[in-house]
């Protein structure tokens, strides 16, 4: 089964836990001063990237945290999680190019 | 007011007669609070329940026959004896004055299972994904966890004996699965 580091209770397994959309999203101050199109682009526009994609996790059937966590897309191993609000850690090029 | 006081009857009453005396079986119902603030309150939740909740994530607290048991970073079920939970309550609203917090009686929203034996891991590693070598998951260990499609939190308060802690609703469901997972053992 795969094991998701959660950065408060460690190792765990997947059922777990739920998977939260991409990470790093910050809501617009204003929305009002925004025009549609950007509006539209903080709703709906993702990055969708193949390869390492930064995304949030919550522990719900254990701290019930909300996380970070860096996961490649393509092969689905998790790179680092870390805690909300800091920030997003490099991963080391060995690491990415054994998991490419 | 309703009154929350009365005798509780059992969600498992007839289901638990029906089952023989195994690996588990069900505990006498207790007063169950569930606490959310932030560290720093946490002093004052120590010196009016009369535990200190651990800080240490998944580690449960004791004194006496109260329990704290952490559950999340700002989050601990307080487990005290039936019928204590009105005067907890006055007890930390007094302590906690100014401060901002959290307090839930969730007393009847769960039961108590208790699995005892040789065999307590191999019966919940039926439906817990969790690693429950003593190493792993040593004795004073808690945490909320899975019970096949049930939510449960899981104590370990002894090398072969834990406590389970599952919604009222889905205890009979709970008790279904063990009974079965017991005869596959």
């Amino acid at each position: 089964m795969l094991l998701i580091d959660c950065p408060f209770c460690g190792k765990r397994p997947e059922l777990e836990f739920r998977y939260g959309g991409e990470a790093h999203l910050a809501r617009p101050a204003d929305p009002a001063d925004l025009g549609d199109k950007a509006w539209g682009q903080f709703l709906y526009g993702r990055s969708n990237p193949r390869g390492v994609h930064a995304e949030r996790w919550r522990h719900v059937h254990g701290c019930g945290r909300f996380f970070n966590a860096l996961r490649d897309t393509t092969n689905d191993r998790f790179a680092a999680t870390y805690k909300i609000g800091e920030e997003r850690p490099a991963i080391p090029e060995a690491e990415g190019a054994a998991s490419a | 007011m309703p009154d929350l006081t009365q005798a509780r009857q059992s969600v498992l009453e007839g289901i638990e007669a029906s089952g023989r005396a195994g690996t588990f079986s069900l505990l006498p119902p207790l007063s169950r609070l569930n606490y959310r603030g932030r560290i720093s309150t946490v002093g004052r939740v120590a010196a009016a329940f009369g535990v200190e909740p651990a800080m240490e994530p998944c580690r449960a607290a004791i004194f006496g026959d109260r329990a704290a048991l952490w559950l999340g970073p700002d989050e601990w079920l307080l487990l005290a004896k039936e019928g204590e939970a009105r005067s907890i309550i006055d007890r930390l609203a007094i302590a906690l004055a100014p401060l901002s917090y959290s307090l839930v009686d969730v007393s009847h929203r769960q039961v108590a299972l208790k699995i005892a034996g040789p065999q307590a891991e191999l019966l919940l590693n039926a439906g817990c994904p969790l690693d429950l070598d003593r190493q792993a998951f040593p004795v004073g260990m808690c945490t909320r966890t899975l019970l096949q499609k049930t939510e449960i939190v899981l104590w370990r308060v002894a090398e072969t004996e834990f406590h389970i802690e599952v919604a009222r609703s889905f205890a009979p469901y709970a008790w279904r699965f063990l009974e079965q997972a017991e005869r596959d053992l």
